[in-house]
């Protein structure tokens, strides 16, 4: 077992001070995961894209030539029109429109940031409920940890679509499809959170029940540490890394999870599409060869979904000490 | 990717759609956007009920794909010479019902009075109707409030079911489609129709066989001894399985699909206007919109509002871009076909987003106000881009309108218990008369009449106009009366039509169906060649 700079913190209070800003840099640049990191162009690249993606999601405003979340500005007779490289298509529209004129581009710019953003309320979710619960049942053990785990066993039968078609169902019953369609975020963030945190709280589980008879534990439990102290800032530190891989991984899998629900119809609006939205839109016009509505939106999440995913992948082995 | 795309859809549907379809020739494979909501053949007056309906039942009198009528179980009916108030009908002899039992008046007399039972949504057709009643086994009579020169015409929709068989199985009452029952008739199925009921799984498929006993068998010009009738919603998905050769005929044909599916091999499609008007409804019964930022008053109370939106909605482009040709834009609900319609009430206001504006800020909105607008996604032609081209333009003058689009099984019910505050609805005519417009869309809200009414409008004046409607047998006379209602309700624009929507076809090789005007293809109208 190789001794990192936070065991070191962890072990001895006095370490316990925050670093400086450049040696955090330093160290960053230093480290093992940097230059596994330059060693590999293919994460690079996807390093790059999924910057990129995630740069032009946030600032969608200023890139978009066209404000498709505006229904005021859109004009029916700019309805259909294909690409700007194609015959009837224009500047102005660089992916074309779909059938109310919208602007194909401006609306993967926007959907995008929306199943962006429900990606990510969803893994913080997800990640949140599954440390804590980790924690605890590792921690603790016993009868907590028998009975939290079994829950997690129960959660790990249903699907996340299934899950959050329950959801929101039920949110559709309770408050009418009115309300719940303004409610339609959140719900798919909860559904997304509550689907995916099993992974979490095993893995933090694991790492929690061999960091606990480590010695800097029993050193802080000795100085009379409470126990929210000794999980929440010794043990939580150490067993980071596996959350950050399955944060990563999972951030591409509730992107796809929230597209699938709403392509299915579950999921946000077409006034307010997110890239599944415009999936559905498009797929409507798919036989009538009007493709751009439904290629473009397509190949975005797929990009998108396929550079996280092997951004996670890295970070997995990079953070393997046995692949080291 | 469209070929990977297209492979993966068509493998899917062919795991799924594997269920209960055999590969006989012999068996019509039909797919269409929506199902009935019930197979009660009284309670729910929509068009993919009366499709279904039609296949296993009979009425009185039916209209064949150019909309004459043509006898069904009747084979003549007149007014009595001696009393211009009663109708007679002379029933043909040696039809069956599916069960065997031979039809006899009491069927026709008991099917009458069930039709006219409050929760039946039939009743509206019938509500000249004061009695039935039976002269012998083979004739029957309807005495009617007062002359009603026109009454066969509302009797095309109106199935007659087997008597005993309703009593003995818990549906001698029609189903009440606003509220959650059912009963013996609502997955079940007893008439005289060419095809009989095998299997009903609602929104999955309904199965139907031929019936041997069937008194038209003769005349049937098609093959085919089987029927699966099988909704698929998405509209891609349907035509997919058109072009995968999973199904045989495709009712619902979005316009964006015509011209591709026209150059396919294999493939024929027909195409044209429906007898059918696609509008907006307002409500302006009640107090305050549900909906809506407004608070302690109803924004649609005021006329000038209404004009406003008749006037935001650029109906022109809609026909052009959402429908792609296939509509005529309308200012009425009332298409060409019907009796009491001119061209000159089928008027609009020209779209004009200004002078919309201004009649919003005269109102007393000169900022607009919220709405929430409620549309179907699975049963008019392009409904829900119909519906999301109004928003963006209702935006325009300033009018924010959330959009609700929901299944009709939702949708309806709430339209028929007002529950909306701005809703979008297409209306059909059978009886081809304006009176069937106006009954239940601008009559007052009664057990018997305004059953679809659902903006809370109430004239107590149009009221007594519209009923007298039902007893005036000077035919001139009428059709001044009917000029002198729609000029009052075309000013007061409670509702805001939008078009008369046109249907498409598509079939596989072996046959063709016409386009029916009524969109209630009856199947043993269909000529094949015999394939």
């Amino acid at each position: 077992m190789q001794i990192t700079p936070e065991d070191a913190k962890a072990t001895s209070p006095s370490f316990n001070s925050a670093p400086s800003e450049a040696s955090l840099a330093v160290r960053f640049f230093d480290s093992d995961l940097w230059y596994s990191f330059t060693r590999s162009w293919l994460t690079m690249l996807a390093a790059a894209i999924t910057l990129l993606l995630i740069l032009s999601a946030v600032f969608a405003p200023l890139i978009a030539p066209n404000d498709p979340l505006n229904l005021q500005t859109l004009n029916l007779m700019d309805g259909s029109k294909p690409p700007f490289w194609s015959q009837g298509g224009e500047w102005k529209f660089p992916l074309g429109t779909d059938q109310q004129g919208r602007c194909v581009y401006s609306s993967i710019l926007y959907g995008m940031r929306i199943s962006l953003i429900v990606g990510f309320f969803g893994v913080l979710l997800a990640a949140t409920i599954g440390i804590g619960l980790g924690l605890v049942a590792g921690y603790y053990g016993g009868r907590v940890d028998a009975f939290i785990m079994r829950a997690a066993d129960v959660q790990l039968t249903f699907p996340a679509i299934l899950i959050a078609l329950l959801i929101d169902g039920t949110t559709r019953a309770l408050v009418g499809t009115a309300k719940s369609e303004a409610l339609i975020f959140w719900v798919l963030v909860i559904s997304i959170g509550l689907s995916f945190w099993v992974q979490y709280a095993r893995t933090v589980r694991g790492s929690t029940m061999v960091e606990r008879n480590k010695d800097y534990v029993h050193a802080a439990r000795l100085i009379g540490l409470s126990k929210s102290t000794i999980l929440f800032r010794h043990v939580l530190p150490n067993v980071m890394g596996p959350v950050m891989v399955i944060a990563t991984i999972n951030l591409a899998l509730a992107v796809i999870t929230e597209a699938t629900l709403s392509f299915l119809g579950v999921g946000l609006p077409p006034t307010e599409p997110s890239l599944g939205t415009l999936i559905r839109i498009g797929n409507e016009f798919l036989f009538s060869g009007e493709w751009w509505v439904v290629i473009f939106p397509g190949v975005t999440l797929a990009v998108l979904v396929l550079a996280v995913n092997l951004l996670g992948d890295w970070l997995r082995d990079a953070l393997n000490p046995k692949l080291q | 990717m469209m070929k990977r795309t297209f492979a993966l859809t068509a493998a899917l549907l062919a795991s799924t759609l594997l269920t209960s379809v055999s590969a006989d020739a012999k068996s019509l494979r039909w797919a269409r956007s929506q199902d009935a909501t019930t197979l009660d053949p009284h309670s729910g007056n929509t068009g993919p009920n009366h499709v279904l309906m039609h296949n296993m039942y009979e009425p009185l009198v039916i209209r064949g794909f150019d909309g004459k009528l043509v006898g069904a179980l009747a084979t003549s009916w007149r007014v009595l010479p001696t009393d211009p108030t009663v109708w007679e009908f002379k029933l043909r002899p040696g039809v069956k019902f599916h069960n065997g039992a031979a039809l006899t008046a009491d069927d026709v007399v008991f099917s009458m009075e069930r039709a006219k039972k409050p929760a039946a949504d039939m009743k509206s057709l019938l509500v000249s109707v004061q009695s039935i009643t039976k002269v012998d086994d083979m004739t029957v009579q309807m005495k009617t409030n007062g002359p009603n020169a026109l009454l066969v015409n509302n009797l095309t929709n109106l199935a007659i079911m087997n008597k005993a068989w309703a009593e003995a199985n818990n549906a001698a009452d029609p189903q009440n489609l606003t509220q959650k029952v059912e009963n013996g008739a609502t997955l079940a199925a007893m008439g005289t129709g060419p095809y009989s009921l095998v299997s009903r799984q609602p929104d999955v498929s309904t199965v139907m066989k031929q019936f041997d006993g069937y008194w038209g068998k003769a005349d049937i010009k098609n093959d085919f001894t089987e029927i699966v009738y099988r909704p698929i919603k998405e509209n891609a998905t349907r035509i997919a399985a058109l072009l995968s050769g999973e199904v045989d005929f495709v009712q619902d044909l979005p316009p964006q699909d015509i011209q591709r599916l026209q150059t396919t091999d294999g493939i024929t499609v027909s195409a044209g206007a429906e007898n059918r008007s696609i509008f907006f409804g307002m409500n302006i019964g009640i107090p305050e919109l549900r909906g809506s930022d407004v608070k302690g008053k109803n924004p649609f109370a005021e006329l000038k509002v209404r004009q406003a939106v008749n006037m935001s909605i650029n109906r022109e482009a809609i026909q052009r871009v959402t429908m792609r040709g296939q509509s005529t834009p309308q200012g009425t609900i009332g298409t060409p076909f019907i009796n009491g319609y001119t061209k000159e009430i089928d008027t609009w206001p020209k779209y004009d987003v200004a002078a919309a504006k201004a009649l919003l800020a005269e109102a007393g909105y000169p900022n607009g106000f919220s709405v929430t607008l409620h549309c179907t996604n699975d049963r008019y032609v392009n409904d829900e881009g119909i519906c999301q081209s109004a928003v963006s333009m209702l935006g325009q003058i300033g009018i924010k309108a959330t959009l609700v689009a929901q299944s009709l099984r939702v949708h309806f019910p709430g339209i028929q218990k007002g529950e909306y505050d701005f809703y979008l609805l297409g209306w059909g005519i059978p009886t081809f008369d304006s009176h069937y417009v106006f009954n239940d869309l601008y009559r007052t809200k009664s057990p018997s009449a305004g059953t679809w009414n659902g903006t809370g409008y109430s004239n107590a004046a149009l009221d007594a106009k519209i009923d007298g409607l039902n007893s005036e047998v000077d035919i001139a006379k009428r059709n001044a009366t009917i000029a002198d209602i729609w000029k009052e309700i075309q000013a007061n624009n409670v509702y805001a039509p939008v078009h008369m929507q046109f249907i498409a076809y598509a079939t596989r090789k072996g046959f063709t169906i016409p386009v029916d005007v009524e969109n209630t293809p009856k199947m043993r109208f269909v000529v094949n060649s015999g394939s």
